[in-house]
């Protein structure tokens, strides 16, 4: 089978290690197979699950102590060596403070977008994926009145590709907002309004989405609001989709 | 001390005991402190630590222990790169909760075990990971490929006994 092929570049290719080319050509083949496209979506499933089930021990605060006490410089020792030693476990917390952090806000803000990510698939998935359903952002917008502690505009879609289906409260960080979702060629993608101040503590302000995500998404943080537009259409379909919120939000 | 937390996580992985997690960790700094001479600056500092933690294991009791039952690096050819999971499996794994999960890794032989935790719970990129098990970067996807593949061969049986009826309701991970 065809399909065999590109199975052995699953895993590489959820990894985000596969060469520029692959992973577009890996990418369009997904899309556009159903075997290969649930394949990934198990897949993609079965990395989180590895993810979660593998942060499992954590030390304990008089461990953490001990360690803290036993790399401190000794006392009464040649003061040389003693700066030597301290200046070293001085520069190896700054890196290692340097790169947790790095690291904690890389893997804090990748959980974010898995979780915008999994809220779509959700709610794609249910059989009633919006509370209001109306092709007038007019319905829309005022439905979410008093629901949410923030307002937003919806754009005009007249002359563009896209439609309105509908919207739904939701839920990131226990603080609620607006998700929307539209359509176009077939495709639904869905936009999530968020406050931003929810989300400072886990999205940096840059943080952009996972190579290994599976769906197109933009964000962008816009009048103290943070939008994500995620979905299965093409990155074009996107980013358009996005600057028509950014150009009705300006 | 950042990176302390990953590092005990990851020790208590190789180790399978606190107290020798512990050990571990505290070797591990201490070697990285008077070591530090050698650290080439510019060069991965997450890699070096979880370096010098792996390579303190391998030298340690249960370390050697594993060593003897298993080869820490097997013959690889990177032939192996060709992993097919049918589909009612794939379906099973939607499933599959954590304490399942984890449970199998455990079983997992250590080379198995430490190169899927480096990949899916550190996020390393291959070339981290080959830095850290000084390993060339084909054998790193080889090794990763044949570990998920033991992982799923493990944990199909476990599934089909209906291990999954304990599923955790209500998460967002389908588990």
């Amino acid at each position: 089978m065809a399909c065999e092929s590109w199975k052995t570049q699953l895993d590489t290719y959820l990894d985000g290690e596969l060469p520029e080319e692959e992973m577009r050509s890996v990418d369009r083949h997904v899309r556009s197979c159903h075997s290969c496209s649930a394949d990934t979506v198990a897949r993609v499933q079965m990395k989180r699950t590895i993810h979660l089930a593998g942060r499992r021990f954590t030390p304990s605060t008089q461990f953490r102590k001990r360690v803290q006490l036993s790399i401190a410089p000794k006392p009464k020792r040649n003061l040389g060596r003693v700066w030597m030693f301290a200046a070293a476990a001085a520069f190896i917390l700054v890196i290692a403070a340097l790169t947790s952090t790095y690291v904690e806000t890389r893997r804090d803000g990748g959980q974010v977008f898995s979780e915008i990510a999994d809220l779509h698939v959700a709610t794609l998935a249910s059989s009633s994926p919006v509370d209001v359903i109306s092709t007038d952002r007019h319905t829309v917008k005022p439905w979410f009145q008093g629901k949410l502690p923030f307002a937003f505009n919806l754009p005009e879609l007249q002359n563009s590709d896209f439609s309105l289906l509908g919207g739904r409260m939701t839920y990131l960080e226990q603080t609620p907002g607006a998700h929307l979702i539209y359509d176009v060629r077939k495709h639904h993608i869905s936009v999530f309004v968020f406050q931003e101040r929810s989300l400072a503590a886990r999205l940096d302000k840059n943080s952009l989405p996972p190579k290994n995500l599976s769906f197109n998404m933009a964000t962008w943080s816009q009048g103290g609001l943070r939008y994500f537009v995620i979905g299965d259409a093409s990155a074009a379909d996107i980013d358009s989709l996005a600057k028509l919120f950014k150009a009705t939000s300006s | 001390m950042p990176l302390f937390d990953q590092l005990y996580n990851f020790a208590h992985w190789l180790t399978r005991n606190r107290e020798e997690a512990e050990d571990l960790v505290q070797e591990t700094y201490v070697k990285a402190l008077k070591g530090f001479g050698s650290f080439q600056l510019g060069t991965n500092f997450r890699a070096w630590m979880y370096r010098i933690l792996r390579n303190t294991f391998l030298t340690s009791r249960t370390g050697l222990k594993v060593t003897m039952t298993v080869p820490i690096d097997p013959e690889e050819d990177g032939a192996d790169l060709a992993v097919e999971r049918d589909t009612p499996e794939t379906y099973l794994f939607e499933q599959l909760n954590r304490e399942l999960l984890q449970g199998a890794l455990d079983e997992l032989p250590v080379h198995f075990r430490e190169i899927l935790l480096l990949c899916e719970v550190e996020e390393m990129s291959y070339q981290e990971i080959a830095e850290t098990l000084s390993v060339p970067i084909g054998t790193v996807m080889s090794r990763l490929s044949r570990a998920r593949k033991t992982l799923s061969e493990r944990l199909r049986p476990q599934m089909q006994r209906g291990a999954v009826t304990t599923i955790t309701k209500g998460t967002n991970y389908g588990l």
